[in-house]
């Protein structure tokens, strides 16, 4: 979800790092991360840790350190900012959980009791098991509550530092239990440590408790000093984000005011009004709604940037709707220019004012439909003379290789095909290779 | 599929939308457009009012948009789900998404919701009247830019990943029939393209939009996560 590459500087120095996935963490979302990345499934990474976990415990420290050291994706994910405004305003749905959710938590819980069963039967009750446990379940609480005030941070918009919100979030009970739990665990730990022994080891043990008071320290602010440094150069990229943001707001201000300025004068030209209104929808729709974009990256966006071009030189509304989508390049601007040229003759000719294109792409092939529902013509009837549509649509296709239909009935409409077959082994369809 | 009664007499319809003004400006269109046929009973400009509207006033249609404060359009129908109001005429509500929002998640993520179809603002006024219709009647709505995506949403991710349960595909006939939606055709164009009834288009129509809102969620939703960031 981090392949973006939203301009070709940003995909030049656009390094893959791993992630820890938040959107659904089991845990930490390591496993989910980390199968991301490395591009397999994530049972096998869960697999992984969980084997490497029973025998001799590699897996579970090996979670942790990663745990610790992985930044989590979620500040990666921003979206058009008309949806995150949105989002931020609680006007969208949110992720619902529901009670299935649930059910990997509760298998992580049955696994991990069985686990204690196990150590316990192997070490005997209780002996070093219970106090290290209990510390490692309380160290496990912080670095969530950690977690999660992070995760806080990044979705709280006013900006400042809070030295309380910085550690507890906004969780409220929650956040407080879960730090006074993992505070009180450490502590009964190095407790239980310390006065297990009786008077002989008595001296030995609180040496150990002192160093691991030391050790358990380091371990739960260590995570919180190296989130620290790190967000401060995701703040700063962040602020860059923010300002670059904000110009293209003021721009778009501008443009929308100015298009007002001029419906206001134009207020009595119905034509001109709707014109300049299609055309500020699609400048604002393609910077919220990202995506929309009309330049010639792909065929989709060749498309809209070709029917907009129209509607603004006829002022008529051109609805672009594409299924699939593929890199534009050379072998498809044939189909692009016979396009184009069926909708300037609906946008002419027709008299509605209303074309529809519909472009899919498939593997193999390309088709594009121009449809419109206006006066229609009887195709037998054209004069020899009328070249725009033999030529640029008809003789176009062929010579590329591919066809043209043009289907019109008097009354009904006309409706323009065009098929384009794509060269085998080209490469597929984006849509395939955007998650990795 | 619960096959509605034709209502007698007008639509009623709560509409439900955070713009005042937008609001009146579809009351005003509803009201040229269908004056004897459709009748605005209630507004509502967020999700606590929609839900309240609704139970006092048991429409047969819902006009609902989107964004709305308080959880969005999908969080009324969530919640009327969990606590059932019936309309007058005995069913529960049907709910008609109407809003600007292009964003594929947005669309998609509403028809999963329990809507029945989606439309965009800039529908006509007898456009919206006949889409109100087809939804009152329990059948389902597809604009042509809806039909793109169910088509996207169907072809793309889904398909490949093979997944295994057939409700998750569309049949040929049913992908046909989405692809002359998405290109502008009419019920009647597509019936007559096809050679089969209208009805037999509404049943395929309601089929896409079951497989739609059953079809495994977390392929849908990663589709429209991937998508966004496309």
């Amino acid at each position: 979800m981090t392949t973006t590459a939203p301009t070709a500087a940003d995909a030049n120095r656009a390094t893959r790092r791993a992630t820890r996935n938040a959107q659904d963490p089991m845990i930490g979302g390591v496993a989910g991360g980390l199968a991301r990345h490395l591009a397999v499934p994530v049972l096998w990474v869960r697999i992984f840790f969980v084997v490497s976990g029973v025998l001799g415990g590699l897996g579970i420290a090996l979670y942790a350190g990663l745990w610790l050291v992985l930044p989590s994706d979620s500040r990666f994910d921003t979206g058009a900012p008309g949806l995150e405004s949105a989002s931020r305003a609680g006007m969208r749905p949110g992720r619902i959980r529901r009670l299935a959710d649930a059910g990997p938590a509760v298998a992580v819980a049955a696994l991990c009791f069985g686990l204690i069963l196990l150590a316990e039967a192997v070490l005997g009750q209780g002996a070093v098991f219970w106090p290290l446990f209990i510390g490692v379940v309380g160290v496990a609480l912080l670095w969530r509550q950690a977690d999660e005030a992070q995760r806080e941070r990044w979705l709280d918009t006013t900006g400042r530092i809070d030295p309380v919100r910085v550690v507890l979030g906004s969780g409220g009970w929650a956040a407080w239990a879960r730090l006074a739990a993992g505070v009180g665990m450490v502590i009964t730990a190095l407790s239980l440590f310390a006065f297990r022994g009786g008077s002989l080891a008595m001296a030995r043990d609180v040496t150990v408790a002192a160093a691991l008071g030391v050790v358990g320290i380091g371990i739960v602010v260590g995570p919180w000093v190296y989130r620290l440094a790190s967000d401060l150069t995701a703040e700063r990229a962040e602020r860059v984000r923010t300002q670059e943001r904000a110009d293209v707001a003021a721009h778009l201000h501008d443009s929308v005011l100015q298009t007002l300025a001029l419906i206001q004068k134009n207020a009595y030209d119905g034509t001109t009004v709707a014109r300049l209104a299609r055309a500020q929808e699609r400048d604002l729709r393609s910077w919220l709604y990202a995506g929309e974009s009309t330049d010639d990256s792909t065929l989709a966006s060749a498309l809209r940037g070709a029917a907009a071009a129209i509607e603004d030189a006829h002022g008529v509304t051109v609805d672009v709707v594409t299924v699939g989508d593929c890199d534009f390049d050379e072998s498809l601007r044939a189909v692009v220019s016979a396009a184009r040229e069926a909708v300037t003759n609906a946008a002419k000719h027709a008299g509605t004012g209303r074309v529809d294109v519909y472009a899919e792409v498939t593997p193999t092939a390309v088709d594009v439909f121009v449809r419109d529902r206006g006066h229609g013509f009887d195709p037998a009837d054209t004069p020899a003379d009328r070249y725009g549509v033999r030529h640029s649509i008809i003789d176009r296709m062929d010579r590329h290789g591919g066809s043209a239909e043009v289907r019109s009935t008097p009354g009904e409409g006309t409706e323009v095909r065009l098929h384009l077959p794509r060269h085998p082994g080209a490469e597929a369809p984006r849509q395939e290779d955007s998650d990795d | 599929m619960t096959d509605a009664p034709t209502p007698v007499g007008p639509v009623t319809i709560v509409i439900v939308d955070d713009h005042g003004m937008f609001r009146r400006g579809v009351r005003a269109e509803l009201e040229s457009a269908g004056a004897s046929e459709i009748d605005v009973r209630a507004e509502a400009a967020d999700v606590d009012e929609a839900v309240a509207a609704i139970a006092e006033h048991h429409p047969d249609v819902v006009l609902l948009d989107v964004h709305l404060p308080g959880g969005g359009g999908v969080e009324v129908m969530r919640r009327l789900a969990t606590s059932p109001t019936m309309s007058t005429s005995g069913v529960p509500p049907r709910f008609l998404a109407l809003s600007v929002s292009d964003a594929a998640e947005d669309v998609i993520g509403t028809i999963r919701g329990g809507a029945r179809g989606y439309v965009t603002k800039t529908i006509t006024g007898p456009e919206l009247v006949q889409a109100i219709q087809r939804v009152a009647t329990g059948d389902a709505v597809f604009s042509p830019r809806l039909a793109g995506f169910v088509l996207d949403a169907f072809a793309g991710t889904i398909e490949v990943s093979a997944v295994d349960e057939d409700l998750d595909r569309l049949t040929e006939r049913e992908r046909e029939v989405m692809r002359l939606i998405a290109r502008g055709y009419a019920y009647k164009e597509v019936a007559k393209e096809l050679f089969i009834s209208i009805k037999t288009v509404e049943t395929h129509m309601s089929n896409v939009l079951r497989k739609l809102q059953l079809s495994s969620r977390h392929e849908l939703t990663r589709w429209a996560s991937d998508r966004r960031l496309l």
